[in-house]
């Protein structure tokens, strides 16, 4: 193979990984389009929403605890020394509770939600795909992507905003534990959290939080829907929907946090 | 219902290659033939699961593949269907899977009524008392059966049923034949069941149709197919001449 071959076959390898890339997104645009236009149009279950709401926010509390808690006395542990090395001590408080509500909190319980719940639904959707349980509800005459995608696409937009508050405050108690057994007091810690901390950074923070959800259970419910055939195609598909679900949540987090805290504003 | 030279391809594998039958009101009829020939792709086209390439599905008067969505959900809504593996919802007790289309289907509020309708149908299919029970803990007779309760529940016009005996045991099928004939003349459905189990379409249908490599190759009444000296019938239908005079069968 000629050098002006290699060089032609790796970009059209890079091209088709492109397009590959972009006929992902537009299955997950198309599918989220199609799951809640038809919330108005279409028979759900209100009872299969509160067993959303249940699964996606109650079921992931121990872990959004675990995982907040010990970042929130990590960030403490990073920055303490510091900031009394150059007499910040009293921003202590607000610099953690800012990193926390505008980019650990939303991130950190997205990706604790794709890994326990995205996980989850693509493995329990895949499974009724290969069951024939979908093929049953088409036959009843439901619409299979709304009455099974609309229930968790909203309870995970409903809960990924509340679990982001709980972790920003279990994250604040976190640092402000270690923060305050290290000498810096109590108040002193809250009243920089005043101080920093904007209503306008936790709108932003739950906008984060609400758009990973959206992205949570799309790509989860999609893979599921798109899952092959036989246990082998429930796994792939769950697989694709963590790997998946982390990678956008990362990328659109930066394009957020670009768009709502940039240098620019 | 009737499928006029019904055509579909997957990928490169021409699955149907015209097949065309007729299923008046509350007749029964059997899609026979061995597995791989394209028969319960005939049932997906009937629900518009799939697509037709070629040919007409027409039902209740209707063409399935003009329907527009509206059209469709009332068309399935008149249909009752059991899936080969029952598909029967693994997260709801055996109670609610056979509510299920009550509430989501006809919409009905009154949590009385359906309960009753619910025990009812679950007595019909020989399973009172098992509505709180879950798919896991039902055997394979036992889930074809809620199944059937299923797709009976909110009385139907017509009934598919995919391969109702495969994997049962013969007392077992003979049972689920039994009932499906007891509830295609107790409600007056139609059935169109598709199956390789030729005592079951012998036993429960008013007619067959035999299929091969996605086409029908035979049709006639039970009767008909015991006197027939068709070549495709006798191949199909050798196997199990030869296993009841305990002969070896040749591969």
């Amino acid at each position: 193979m000629s050098n002006s071959d290699e060089k032609l076959s790796f970009i059209s390898a890079i091209g088709r990984g492109i397009i590959a890339f972009l006929e992902v997104l537009g299955c997950y645009v198309v599918f989220a389009y199609r799951a809640l236009s038809g919330l108005w149009r279409h028979t759900w279950s209100l009872r299969d929403l509160v067993e959303q709401l249940e699964k996606v926010g109650v079921g992931s509390v121990i872990m959004v605890s675990i995982t907040s808690a010990f970042t929130g006395m990590v960030m403490a542990v990073q920055t303490l020394d510091q900031f009394l090395r150059f007499g910040a001590g009293d921003y202590i408080g607000g610099v953690i509770a800012l990193s926390l509500i505008r980019e650990m909190s939303p991130v950190l319980t997205g990706l604790v939600v794709a890994g326990r719940v995205g996980a989850s639904m693509a493995a329990e959707i895949g499974t009724m795909r290969v069951t024939e349980q979908l093929d049953a509800l088409k036959a009843f005459g439901l619409n299979d992507e709304v009455f099974v995608g609309a229930p968790r696409i909203v309870s995970s937009m409903i809960m990924l905003p509340v679990l982001t508050i709980y972790s920003f405050v279990v994250g604040i108690g976190g640092g402000y534990l270690y923060v305050v057994a290290h000498g810096v007091h109590q108040s002193t810690f809250r009243r920089s959290i005043e101080v920093l901390v904007d209503p306008y950074d936790v709108y932003g923070g739950l906008l984060k939080a609400l758009v990973f959800g959206l992205i949570i259970a799309t790509v989860a419910c999609s893979e599921g829907f798109r899952a092959g055939n036989g246990a082998k195609g429930v796994g792939e598909a769950t697989t694709r929907a963590v790997v998946w679900g982390d990678m956008l949540i990362l990328t659109f987090n930066y394009f957020l946090s670009t768009f709502l805290f940039g240098g620019g504003g | 219902m009737r499928v006029s030279e019904a055509s579909k391809r997957f990928d490169d594998h021409q699955v149907l290659k015209g097949v065309s039958f007729a299923l008046a009101a509350g007749e029964a009829m059997a899609l026979m033939g061995p597995s791989g020939c394209g028969k319960t792709t005939v049932l997906r086209l009937v629900l518009r699961l799939v697509d037709i390439e070629d040919g007409e599905v027409h039902l209740f008067g209707r063409n399935v593949a003009e329907a527009d969505e509206e059209e469709l959900i009332e068309l399935r809504r008149r249909i009752g269907v059991v899936f080969q593996g029952g598909a029967l919802f693994d997260s709801m007790s055996v109670g609610d899977n056979v509510a299920f289309p009550l509430y989501y289907c006809l919409g009905v509020k009154d949590r009385k009524a359906v309960s009753e309708r619910v025990e009812e149908i679950l007595t019909a299919v020989g399973l009172e008392g098992a509505e709180r029970l879950l798919p896991a803990e039902l055997s394979g007779g036992m889930r074809k059966r809620v199944a059937i309760a299923r797709a009976l529940v909110y009385r139907p016009q017509l009934l598919l049923l995919d391969e109702p005996s495969t994997g049962l045991d013969p007392i077992t099928a003979r049972l689920i034949d039994e009932l499906v004939l007891k509830l295609k003349e107790t409600f007056n459905v139609g059935v169109l069941m598709v199956t390789h189990d030729i005592v079951s379409a012998l036993g429960v249908s008013d007619k067959i149709s035999l299929m091969d490599e996605g086409r029908i190759v035979w049709a006639g009444t039970p009767l008909e197919w015991h006197e027939s000296q068709d070549p495709n019938v006798l191949r199909f239908a050798s196997g199990l001449r030869a296993v009841r005079r305990g002969e070896r069968i040749e591969p």
